[in-house]
């Protein structure tokens, strides 16, 4: 709680509290996980089950996490743009994906968006022999999610961009740098410093998110445990084991984000 | 003292700015000989400030307009506007380092974007304009790390490594403790000694007595006297001035 000097985080904790306790609990956890693998033929299974689709995990969020956030940065200068033919797009987008939800757009994007393209695209006479068809359920899915999770990151970045002391951007003006070489600079540079955090954990919805994928049958980490369980009935085991990849997951983004933003913070900006 | 026949560096002819019922400034006028220093006082809310905005256009003026070279700035097209503002120079009240940047990096920034030095050049040049400053051991520091005084003193080695015509200062040591204002002032001291080109908007009447070639009051948006400092701290023509100077001079100046 805030202290009596009105500080958030006090200094000089000890070492005892300082223990990073909770860590401690999670490799408890994975320790009795890891004693069932070795000693359990099912749990061996359901590893090697969900370790097949670990790659589709990662891959969904690896492509959806670098997109998302041009798109998001693209959007967040459309919002801080002082051009309405920029600015009003740019909210329309953020506003509508923001208030649908994730779920909810996958199913429009993979049934509804997709089909529509590709028939506006051979209207156009582009790509006569693309049936709908021809578009893996994968590649709607990290559509729908870069669009999803731009509209988050753009509201972030506006978020940073507009916290920004105006002295900033009137000094690189003043200099004589022109508004993108502002932006590139000097503005956007101290903004993704400050979003850090945050986009930390947007990345992290996302990784959690990816397991959307398994509605449309591709078959990611959470998919392969559906299916396992469809015929083995086995859910505790499967489900623990599917919480504990995900967790792993987040934990490593955590600690690299942690890692960039003590990186950042020693030049505190 | 360079004649005053040499023809302005810059100049402001008729500039108004009306912000909402205020009006800031009111067909203001002033010309900038090059190698002289000019001081701007005035009682806070007398369009120091914003005069000295619209010089680089970091205010718009409404009308009027502002001339480098003889040559009039426009404001509305981009690279016009960067073009100028390249050639003139500005120093902040708040420094305005970019705290994600070292010191040699906060300089040589400008050069390397706007004039397209290669990088090397670029550094060269900012570590010529730090050490100039007396900053040659903070080169690698972030400006986190620095004192007020040493901010600004690298904030005016970022200004001058683009070689400006002019040199702007906003209150430049209006935010520092008074022990920290003497580093900066004796660094804009030896700029004047080596006739760089400045406009200063300042409250030290000392510092505007002993460097400053031109003094400019202001009040209520207008140039209410201009001349050489002794000649207007000593005996002022106008009722406002006088009154002015005699509260600034009580208060220690």
């Amino acid at each position: 709680m805030i202290g009596p000097d009105g500080a958030l985080v006090r200094e000089n904790r000890s070492p005892l509290s300082r223990a990073p306790w909770w860590l401690l609990a999670l490799l408890l956890g994975a320790a009795v996980l890891g004693w069932q693998l070795v000693t359990d033929e099912l749990y061996v299974d359901i590893f090697r089950r969900l370790l097949s689709g670990l790659g589709v995990t990662v891959l969904v969020t690896l492509l959806a996490a670098p997109l998302s956030l041009s798109l998001g940065l693209l959007a967040a200068l459309g919002l801080v743009s002082e051009n309405p033919l920029l600015r009003q797009p740019a909210l329309l987008y953020v506003q509508v994906v923001r208030g649908v939800p994730v779920l909810v757009q996958i199913f429009a994007v993979t049934f509804v968006l997709v089909p529509l393209a590709i028939d506006a695209a051979q209207a156009l006479g582009l790509f006569p022999q693309l049936r709908p068809a021809d578009v893996p359920m994968m590649a709607r899915v990290v559509l729908a999610l870069i669009l999803a999770y731009g509209a988050f990151t753009a509201e972030t970045l506006r978020g940073g961009l507009t916290s920004l002391h105006r002295g900033q951007a009137e000094a690189a003006r003043a200099l004589g740098l022109s508004r993108g070489q502002a932006l590139r600079h000097v503005l956007l540079p101290q903004t993704l410093r400050r979003v850090l955090p945050t986009l930390g954990n947007d990345l992290i919805c996302l990784l959690k998110d990816s397991s959307l994928v398994s509605v449309l049958g591709v078959r990611d980490i959470t998919q392969e445990a559906r299916l396992f369980t469809s015929a083995t009935f086995r859910y505790t085991e499967t489900y623990a084991m599917v919480a504990f990849f995900y967790l792993a997951l987040a934990l490593l983004i955590a600690l690299l984000v942690r890692g960039l933003e003590r990186r950042f913070r020693r030049h505190a900006a | 003292m360079p004649p005053d026949a040499a023809p302005p560096v810059l100049e402001a002819r008729g500039l108004a700015k009306r912000f909402g019922a205020l009006a800031a400034l009111d067909d203001v006028s002033l010309a900038i000989r090059p190698g002289t220093v000019t001081a701007i006082l005035g009682p806070s809310g007398s369009g120091k400030s914003t005069l000295l905005r619209c010089l680089n256009f970091l205010v718009v003026p409404d009308a009027g307009e502002v001339l480098l070279d003889g040559r009039p700035a426009d404001p509305r097209h981009d690279h016009a506007l960067n073009a100028h503002r390249a050639r003139v120079g500005m120093v902040f009240q708040q420094f305005n380092l970019f705290p994600h940047l070292r010191v040699r990096e906060n300089v040589a920034l400008a050069p390397r974007v706007v004039r397209h030095l290669a990088p090397a050049a670029a550094h060269a040049l900012a570590e010529r304009h730090l050490v100039r400053v007396g900053l040659a051991d903070k080169l690698d520091a972030h400006p986190g790390e620095l004192s007020g005084g040493q901010q600004q003193r690298a904030a005016i080695a970022r200004a001058l490594a683009m070689e400006p015509a002019v040199l702007l200062f906003d209150e430049p040591t209006s935010a520092l403790d008074p022990e920290l204002t003497g580093e900066v002032l004796a660094v804009m001291r030896q700029l004047a000694a080596e006739h760089t080109t400045m406009v200063v908007v300042t409250h030290d009447v000392s510092f505007a007595r002993a460097a400053a070639d031109t003094l400019v009051f202001m009040d209520a948006g207008k140039i209410v006297e201009q001349g050489p400092p002794a000649e207007l701290l000593d005996a002022p023509r106008t009722e406002r001035a006088r009154r002015f100077f005699q509260t600034q001079g009580r208060s220690g100046a």
